[in-house]
């Protein structure tokens, strides 16, 4: 199961897996994805091996060898946080795929049906999927219906429809056949299913590194050049700093000093927490039960500020519900409702259902037994577009109850020479107006009144849209309605635009326009008709239970089938880039602690005056206790921080809706002003602990 | 302290210099944007013979290659003939002082210092160039490698706002525009003030006279305000006179004085209302000016509060040492800030007498980056490479894609952002630290302790800066200075120049993207503080290592009253 909604975030188990990992990292050519982390390494090799070479003429200094060792776990705890964020990842994936690899399939070929293994199939091949079968892959359902049990994706245990034909397709590899056959036709290529890309997503060995990662990851490098820089011309300056001062070059810099001093201003810290922070982003996405294809889709999603929502599901419940009975004139509302009720009874859409339940709250007219009253019940049909129930009185004749759209409850009075009233028709514009459906209800020849059937808004869907405005997130209502539905909808529900009566090419349309004019388009779909604009939005989610088609084409996908969806995409797209962003300042920030802990600790016997003060001695402003432990301090400070910052880089920064301003102000604060300040607090205490 | 007078005059000194800054960037935008403009019916001949004659089509546009490649074309043939004209003018006309032909290694740095913008005095002027080179080769520089700073941020500004193109305009009609329009005419008017306050312009003979102790003395002579007018407005910066302007034939008078200091900040200034008005957001131009201008003031503070305190081992007395009576503190030190700042390089007054501090500050406002007003489109494309470094790190914190101005920052943007910086910092440390291991480099220094560090550090930040003035202090006319110093000036400025080209390339091929309250703004206050703490924090962390054991330990010292 995916959702493991109360998981802890770390265990012992995953720990030691990850501990195991971040020791095998060292292998050199994997240490050479993340360059910052491959110099620390050499750092931490040139230094171990100075030690070991003056050890060897008989030097033993405890210094070396604790600056080479803090080196290495520097080293180590970086890997550890990319070892920590993957195990977490693959174990949210591994579930998934495990079902899978056993896979038996039967396979449907020219010479009839053989068994194969589910890792065999390739695009296109057939095979055939009854009751108590694992589907073996992913793939289209192209013969039949079947019920599925999706809850080894989704976590779901309500088992799904799965047919040909229509919007509802698609099956996922590794879901479970209750009832019936079908046939589906394989859609992926072994290896390349939505699962496995998912995985590879979360693999740091197989992942791609996504376009913003690698910008941060050339900035980061670039930094390191310049320290680097700064760093191996010291000795030239200090050489002419110590024939200045009438001190021996004997006493210029060690390697080992401007190793460690190298290594403390590169950017480390988020050097180490990078690919953490990367792989944390996707198992953040899989844990809200969405797999996307590729880790440029979820930084997309950071960028997006269009959102298409379609109404029907993602803004209102989906269905109409029964919100008033409006009575005709000389008819009292309790005949109305009772009336409408006994309509009903029989009337499995939601709608009918929520007009026995609305007469039952207002009126406690109970549900009856439709056979109790002698009812006959005449459903929907495309040609009367009416429903109802006639009922058999005992006299013999029949009472026809009917409820529908005005114009067949008007031509059905007429026809039983009845006739429409004034009023009634009057309510029903009104009605309409305000966006919602007026059904009327009539008996044998008389208009018995109207059931204001509305559209219900979720709740909280309202606030839900004022906090993307705040984010500068402009949400688009696509409907199917007519305009004047369509803004009663779009205001109370407070989007900020809407589409109405809009059709699939529509949506292509207003993706296409709101691109062109530099927006980023986020929509969510699940039909076939939805596909081309799925591939044209910057963001598109298909819904699981939608069309292989609908899900090919977009590059995400939602395991619940849940339109609200998209907004939480978007914002663990935010949330993936806030915390590059933060824990680079972060990073960046603390180097001027280091500075003031290195230099007046390197520098400390520069042109001596009084007393063989050094001319830096006063920058030493954290009173550092030597040279020696300053130095080792600033260096197991840095190791530490990646460790302490673990837990930073896997939950991502807290994110709340805000407007770009706000969150940049307080992420400075915290993250910018907090990273200059840390350290200093952190170095001191380190220098006190290690002088105890 | 500076008197009240003093400060008063430095607030009507800044006025002046916003209002006409001002004025001259809604000029300029009008030129750059190729709209009509007042110097048009007055001078549009001129733009349209030299087309002319040089076959120049102005309806071609180029790519970020072709311009680039123009570009250096245009600058090597600039060097070329600069180089030619210095080492063979004992054979040139118009050298009546008989100087003879300019070393293959002055005549090296000299020709890399002009073209580049940097204006580095390792030669003495009226010692060592005739008239004609001073004219030919120096003066004409002058012109068109300011024009060609200017040239790279019009570029930059049409990468900003166009989309989908690959196209950021043409080189030659960038150039022409700007020396016909802008350096031309502010030329003209500045030399006619300049010599109206007794700046000389002639062709005489250096003359002989007898001085009141009986002794003879040389007085050169030459053609110096025509120079010296496009020296201050084009942040060129080198002197006609060795002594630059602190020399009384450069700058007689204090108001003399007023219109140069005026004339540094004047254009950088303006580009920046240009720039704004032409991205357009004229509210991000003041944006990036108060940005500059707080570096500015607090560099200008820090180092007249130093000066006037004076040297405790000499009981607090203000420091005179290597500044004129007839221009004062002050004067000296605004001039000091603003043409380090500037990247002018012109000097009133010797910064190797400054104190540790201000002396700090002069180098300081160059290893930022010649970003605090900096060179005349210099200034702002090497800021506009900080920008680049902010809005990735910063836009990042608010959840999107980084972007600046609608154009997404991406790897490549920020690649050559870094690589510009690397260029610079590898030019400084590098040339540096390998100076002062070398003892034939050190027994140039005039100065030992950390005041010898920061000569020879001071020397490489003004190369690779693009700024030209010199600490002194340090005799650079020798093969080992003038050949790294001006391999320094060369990295300096193309290790900025084609990184931000293929940035603007880059950038005007990409789509805009709209902006929402989701966006980083770029507009407000909170960007300035940004802007301002990444500067440092990347200036800081390069440099502090060397300028604690440099100037930072020498100040530390000189409170105890320990001089070098």
């Amino acid at each position: 199961m995916i959702t493991q909604k109360n998981k802890s975030f770390l265990n012992k188990e995953l720990f030691l897996g990850a501990l195991k990992d971040s020791i095998l990292k060292l292998n050199p050519v994997i240490l050479l994805k993340n360059p910052v982390i491959f110099i620390t390494a050499i750092g931490a090799f040139l230094t171990t091996l100075f030690f070991i070479l003056r050890l060897i003429h008989g030097n033993f200094s405890p210094f070396e060898l604790q600056i080479s060792a803090w080196l290495w776990l520097t080293v180590i705890f970086a890997n550890l946080s990319e070892a920590l964020a993957e195990g977490r990842g693959k174990a949210q994936a591994n579930s998934l795929r495990k079902n899978r690899t056993q896979t038996k399939a039967r396979q449907l070929t020219n010479s009839g049906e053989i068994e194969v293994s589910a890792t065999e199939l390739k695009k296109g091949d057939l095979v055939i999927c009854e009751s108590g079968d694992l589907i073996p892959s992913d793939g289209e359902v192209i013969e039949g219906v079947a019920s599925v049990d999706e809850s080894a994706i989704t976590g779901e245990s309500a088992p799904v429809i799965r047919e040909s034909g229509g919007d509802r397709s698609a099956v996922t590899g590794g879901t479970k056949v209750i009832s019936d056959r079908i046939i589906v036709r394989i859609t992926t290529e072994p290896g390349n299913t939505f699962i496995d890309r998912m995985i590879a997503l979360v693999e740091s060995a197989k992942r791609q590194k996504t376009p913003n990662e690698i910008a941060l990851s050339i900035l980061l490098s670039g930094l390191s050049v310049i320290f680097l820089l700064a760093v191996t011309t010291l000795p030239a300056f200090f050489n002419y700093s110590l024939k200045a001062s009438g001190l021996p070059q004997s006493q210029n810099l060690s390697l080992t000093v401007l190793i460690a001093l190298f290594v403390c201003l590169i950017p480390t810290t988020i050097g180490g927490l990078l690919s953490a922070i990367g792989i944390s982003g996707m198992e953040r996405l899989l844990r809200r039960n969405v797999i996307a294809t590729s880790g440029r889709a979820i930084e997309a999603a950071g960028d997006v500020d269009v959102l298409l929502l379609d109404k029907t599901g993602t803004i209102t419940l989906g269905n109409r519900m029964a919100s008033d009975f409006i009575p005709a004139d000389d008819i009292s509302i309790e005949e109305l409702a009772n009336a409408a009720q006994i309509s009903s009874l029989s009337d499995e859409t939601p709608e009918g259902r929520s007009i026995v339940i609305l007469a039952k709250e207002k009126f406690n007219l109970r549900g009856r037994d439709i056979q109790d009253i002698h009812a006959t019940f005449i459903p929907f049909s495309a040609q009367t577009r009416m429903s109802g129930v006639d009922l058999q009185l005992s006299n013999g004749k029949i009472r026809q109850i009917r409820k529908g759209s005005s114009d067949a409850i008007r031509s059905f009075i007429q026809k039983n020479n009845g006739f429409f009233p004034q009023k009634i028709q009057e309510k029903v514009i009104e009605i309409a107006g305000q966006g919602a459906t007026p059904l009327v209800v009539a008996e044998d020849n008389k208009v018995l009144g109207l059931i204001h059937l509305k559209d219900v808004v979720k709740g909280g869907i309202k606030q839900r849209f004022a906090e993307l405005r705040k984010m500068g997130i402009k949400t688009v209502m696509i409907t199917g309605d007519n305009s004047l539905t369509a803004a009663a909808i779009a205001a109370e529900a407070g989007v900020d635009d809407f589409m109405a009566e809009a059709k699939p090419e529509d949506k292509l349309r207003r993706i296409r326009e709101e691109q062109d004019k530099g927006h980023l388009v986020g929509m969510i779909g699940d039909g076939t008709n939805d596909a081309p604009a799925l591939a044209q939005a910057d963001i598109g989610i298909a819904l699981n239970s939608g069309t292989q088609a609908a899900r090919e084409a977009g590059n995400m996908i939602d395991l619940d089938s849940n339109p609200t969806k998209l907004i939480e995409v978007v914002e663990v797209g935010k949330q993936l880039l806030m915390t590059r962003g933060a824990l680079t300042t972060f990073s960046i920030a603390n180097d001027v602690a280091k500075y003031f802990a290195i230099i007046p600790a390197i520098a400390v016997s520069l042109y001596a005056f009084n007393q063989n003060t050094g001319a830096l001695a006063s920058l030493n402003i954290m009173h550092l206790a030597s040279p020696h432990s300053a130095i080792l301090s600033a260096v197991i400070f840095n190791a530490l921080i990646i460790i302490l910052l673990v837990p930073f880089a896997l939950k991502g920064v807290r994110y709340q809706p805000e407007s770009a301003q706000k969150a940049l102000t307080r992420n400075l604060l915290i993250f910018g002003l907090g990273g200059i300040i840390a350290p200093f607090v952190g170095i001191k205490l380190i220098d006190i602990l290690i002088n105890l | 302290m500076a008197t009240p007078f003093e400060w008063l005059q430095l607030a009507f000194f800044f006025a002046l210099l916003i209002t006409l800054a001002w004025l001259l960037g809604k000029y300029m935008t009008r030129v750059f944007s190729g709209n009509r403009h007042l110097m048009l019916p007055v001078l549009g001949w001129l733009e349209r013979i030299t087309y002319q004659l040089t076959g120049v089509n102005p309806e071609v546009e180029q790519s970020w290659k072709a311009y680039t490649l123009n570009l250096i074309l245009f600058n090597t043939v600039g060097f070329l003939i600069a180089f030619t004209i210095l080492v063979s003018q004992s054979l040139l006309p118009v050298n009546p002082a008989n100087l003879p032909d300019v070393s293959w290694h002055l005549a090296f740095n000299t020709a890399a210092s002009f073209m580049s913008n940097t204006n580095f005095q390792s030669y003495a002027g009226e010692t060592t160039l005739g008239y004609f080179a001073q004219m030919m080769a120096l003066t004409v520089q002058n012109f068109v490698s300011a024009a060609t700073g200017i040239a790279v941020l019009l570029a930059l500004i049409r990468g900003i706002t166009r989309k989908k193109t690959d196209k950021l305009g043409n080189f030659w009609v960038d150039i022409t525009r700007t020396i016909v329009y802008v350096l031309l005419p502010l030329s003209i008017v500045l030399s006619v003030m300049l010599v109206g306050q007794g700046t000389i312009q002639n062709f005489k003979k250096y003359e002989t006279i007898q001085t009141l102790q009986g002794s003879q003395q040389v007085i050169p002579m030459g053609p110096a305000a025509s120079q010296i007018a496009i020296k201050q407005l084009g942040t060129n910066g080198g002197g006609f006179f060795n002594s630059n302007s602190s020399h009384p034939f450069e700058n007689p008078t204090p108001f003399s004085n007023f219109i140069e200091i005026l004339a540094i900040l004047l254009i950088p200034v303006a580009l920046i209302f240009t720039y704004g008005k032409m991205v357009g957001s004229a509210r991000h131009g003041w944006i990036l000016f108060a940005a500059m201008f707080i570096l500015f003031v607090v560099g200008l503070g820090i180092s007249i509060a130093s000066e006037h305190m004076g040297n405790p081992s000499f009981r607090d007395l203000a420091l005179m040492e290597g500044k004129e009576t007839r221009i004062g503190i002050t004067a000296s030190i605004l001039w000091s800030t603003a043409t380090t700042a500037a990247s002018n390089g012109s000097v009133n007054a010797m910064h190797d007498s400054l104190t540790p501090v201000s002396g700090m500050i002069a180098l300081l406002n160059i290893l930022l980056g010649e970003v605090v007003f900096g060179g005349v489109g210099a200034g702002l494309y090497g800021i506009f490479v900080f920008i680049i470094l902010t809005v990735f790190i910063a836009g990042l914190m608010v959840g999107r894609t980084p972007e600046y101005l609608g154009k997404k920052v991406e790897a490549f943007e920020v690649q050559m952002a870094i690589i510009s910086i690397i260029a610079t910092s590898f030019a400084i440390l590098i040339f540096s630290a390998w100076a002062v291991v070398r003892d034939t480099a050190l027994v140039c220094l005039s100065n030992n302790g950390p005041h010898g560090l920061t000569e020879i550090l001071y020397a490489y930040s003004s190369a690779a800066g693009n700024n030209g003035s010199a600490f002194a202090g340090l005799n650079a006319n020798n093969v080992f200075f003038n050949v790294t110093l001006g391999i320094g000036m060369l990295i300096g400025r193309f290790g900025v120049v084609v990184p931000v080209l293929a940035i603007a390339g880059r950038m005007a091929g990409k789509k805009a993207v709209a902006y929402s309250s989701g966006t980083f703004r770029t507009d407000n206050t909170l960007f300035i503080v940004l802007l301002i703490i990444v500067i440092l924090i990347i200036g800081g962390l390069t440099f502090f290592p060397v300028l604690s054991i440099g100037p930072i330990a020498e100040q530390l010292l000189f409170q105890n009253g320990i001089n070098f």
